[in-house]
């Protein structure tokens, strides 16, 4: 059985970083991660953890310094938010080519300018290209579960990819909810030991990292790293299936909510989900067939999955928390509808961008939602079909 | 130095290379001068984890799928040697408190002018402050030499680079060098020392194996001439490193703990033109008309070299 306690989702995941007790963390502050370092640093003043805690100067040097480590054969990870990622921008894809199982717990928030501390995806989505696993949460419990998954997923000899575990900044880093922590034992178990197969502190093997790599080389590591990302699936579901086992809590590459029979979906990621779930509920109770995907793993890209879960719908309003500027989707509309069309699944599709800088998501507007999706669908009314929600009316 | 037999200069330079040839740096290139010397310092027995900015030096030296470093080697980005291998330094200090690494290594790393004095300065700082037991070793060949010989904060003043070039406009970069070593020992770190190579090579040796050795975090700054940078015949290399010093352009110091030490003071101080003239970039001071240019760098090597006989004399 659990412990019951009551925690912002900054502190499950310095509860869980504890608990998992890495070799290394270099970090560098910024809102609205910057509680995660804080907490590490003094878990190990305290003497309650052994991470070695490295004060960087910059984002820059954190991701540097994790990659570092992780080379050297250490457990690493570090914590960021928004233009601190951006730093580290360069970085994140040497990670990812030098197959270095490294963990990012990833505090969403908006992408400057104007300058925002606030709650959006535009960080994360941005490094969407970067070769990283990312493993989003809608809620402290599930970004506490999430890091207690990381590095069985990114260490699995058949993966080797670093690994971004993200939540919503504020809405779920600093706000206080009930959350079941597993004991450290179990943890521990779980989690495992770390044993590198290549690493630069093998004295009997000595390894050179980061090569120039021409163009007769080059095609294969990006090739290498797909399979890599294709592979991972599979060892997402082991993991999250035997994570469920431990602790009554399966996970799988998304949520489906009341979707089975639904006629009018909704798919989106983070703790949005929570409120679109609020509005199913009481939609539901009027009657109406309503569904929700929450999407929780977008790197591996789950594209048939969620074609499957989404076949019998007869409209989807896909979510976008974060701007690609194409002018007609954000990154998450484009890619579901990718996969929509190569899986033959026939629905309408609306792509809504919402929240972005921290704009709120109220229930009234995931009921908008359904209720536009309903009148494309039912009445044909013809409407723009790239939209923003909640917009100020002047 | 305990557990290290005196070796006379026969056996240190019989010993193992640990970087090996086959490499595609180019002949008379100063860098791998800089890199077999300082790697030379350490003892045998010892591992060695050795980083590397983006530079002439990693494009070289570690072409997939061959590797010219005998031990471990890590390549990062242009602009974070310093971060990286403080990352290493400290999984290495927590594997070996764990027990899961038993050697003793030692961390070295090695960047050009443009990822030390300029895009890596902050990295570095930062490794440097934190004091990571380390050595960052600077090659300075005074101008970003892998993308084409542009100007960087160490190129002395009048050179004539790609993006300084001399014209009917130009007499070559304008502003002066960068004094990287003061800043590094004002971060209060055990040991800063600046070296070239000299006779025998016994003070850049003697610089290496100290800062290998010294708890903390060191820094080596390298004047390390290169062929196409600065166009000299390869041969020259070692007379233009020995102008260098004669004409107090690159002095030999060091700073310990904070206190500056002299370690070679010319009897007789050669003028800046002798160490200038052996280099094409300089060609354009020779011209007629010029003479003021010359006697501007004088003045500024001159007005430098007093300023470390005061800080090496309190």
């Amino acid at each position: 059985m659990g412990i019951r306690e009551r925690l912002s989702g900054n502190e499950a995941v310095a509860y869980a970083i504890k608990q998992v007790n890495p070799d290394v963390m270099p970090a560098f502050p910024i809102t609205p991660s910057t509680e995660i370092p804080q907490i590490v640093a003094s878990y190990i003043a305290n003497g309650e953890m052994d991470t070695e805690f490295i004060p960087v100067e910059s984002e820059h040097s954190a991701m540097s310094a994790t990659i570092g480590a992780s080379a050297a054969g250490a457990r690493a990870l570090t914590a960021t938010s928004s233009c601190g990622m951006a730093l580290m921008w360069e970085l994140l894809y040497v990670a990812a080519s030098n197959r270095l199982p490294l963990a990012l717990t990833l505090v969403n928030r908006a992408l400057s300018g104007p300058i925002n501390i606030n709650c959006d995806h535009s960080d994360s989505m941005g490094a969407r290209d970067s070769g990283w696993i990312q493993v989003y949460a809608e809620n402290n419990q599930e970004v506490y579960d999430n890091f207690i998954q990381a590095y069985r997923i990114s260490e699995h000899k058949d993966v080797h990819l670093p690994i971004m575990i993200c939540q919503d900044g504020f809405i779920t880093s600093h706000a206080l909810a009930n959350i079941e922590l597993l004991e450290d034992d179990k943890v521990k178990q779980f989690v495992g030991e770390y044993t590198p197969e290549n690493f630069l502190l093998n004295s009997k093997e000595p390894m050179s990292l980061g090569p120039y790599a021409v163009s007769n080389y080059y095609m294969e590591t990006k090739k290498a790293q797909t399979e890599a990302m294709k592979n991972a699936k599979k060892v997402i579901l082991d993991v999250g299936k035997e994570f469920g086992e431990m602790s009554g809590r399966t996970y799988g590459f998304f949520e489906e909510y009341r979707l089975e029979d639904a006629d009018y979906a909704v798919v989106i990621i983070g703790s949005a989900a929570g409120t679109t779930k609020d509005a199913i509920d009481q939609l539901r109770s009027q009657g109406k067939k309503v569904g929700l995907l929450k999407l929780r793993v977008f790197r591996p890209f789950p594209d048939k999955e969620i074609a499957d879960a989404l076949r019998n719908c007869k409209a989807i309003g896909i979510m976008d928390r974060s701007e690609s500027f194409s002018g007609q989707a954000g990154p998450l509309t484009a890619e579901v509808t990718a996969a929509l069309y190569r899986y033959k699944v026939d629905s309408n599709i609306v792509s809504y961008i919402y929240g972005l800088g921290g704009r709120d998501y109220r229930a009234e507007d995931a009921l908008e939602v359904f209720s536009e999706l309903e009148d494309v669908t039912v009445n044909g009314k013809e409407i723009e079909q790239f939209r923003y929600i909640g917009l100020r009316s002047r | 130095m305990a557990g290290q037999k005196k070796m006379n200069f026969k056996e240190m330079m019989n010993k193992p290379e640990r970087l090996a040839p086959g490499h595609r740096m180019c002949a008379g290139c100063g860098g791998t001068i800089a890199v077999r010397a300082v790697l030379r310092a350490l003892h045998e027995g010892d591992y060695a984890v050795v980083g590397n900015a983006t530079g002439c030096l990693e494009v070289s030296s570690f072409m997939y799928p061959y590797t010219a470093y005998e031990d471990s080697y890590i390549h990062n980005t242009f602009e974070n040697a310093g971060a990286t291998l403080s990352g290493v330094e400290t999984a290495y200090n927590i594997l070996k408190r764990k027990g899961k690494v038993k050697e003793n290594y030692k961390f070295i790393t090695f960047g050009g002018d443009g990822g030390t004095y300029d895009i890596g300065l902050q990295s570095l700082s930062g490794a440097m402050e934190r004091n990571h037991d380390m050595v960052y070793v600077c090659y300075d060949n005074g101008a970003y030499m892998n993308t084409g010989i542009q100007r960087s904060s160490a190129t002395p003043m009048f050179a004539d680079t790609t993006t300084t070039p001399v014209g009917s406009q130009s007499v070559g970069k304008m502003q002066n060098r960068k004094d990287l070593a003061a800043i590094l020992a004002a971060h209060d770190i055990p040991y800063v020392a600046q070296s070239t190579f000299l006779g025998n090579f016994s003070d850049l040796h003697k610089k290496s194996e100290k800062a290998i050795y010294t708890e903390g975090a060191c820094f080596l700054n390298v004047m390390a001439p290169c062929p196409r940078g600065w166009v000299y015949n390869t041969e020259d290399i070692m007379e233009i490193c020995r102008l260098g010093v004669e004409t107090c352009y690159w002095p030999l110091f060091e700073v310990v703990n904070g206190q500056w030490i002299l370690n070679y003071e010319p009897k007789k101080k050669l003028p800046i033109e002798e160490f200038l003239r052996k280099q094409g970039r300089f060609k354009h001071l020779f011209k007629p008309g010029n003479e003021h240019l010359i006697e501007q760098f004088q003045a500024e090597v001159d007005r430098r070299w007093e300023d470390l006989l005061f800080k090496c004399s309190r």
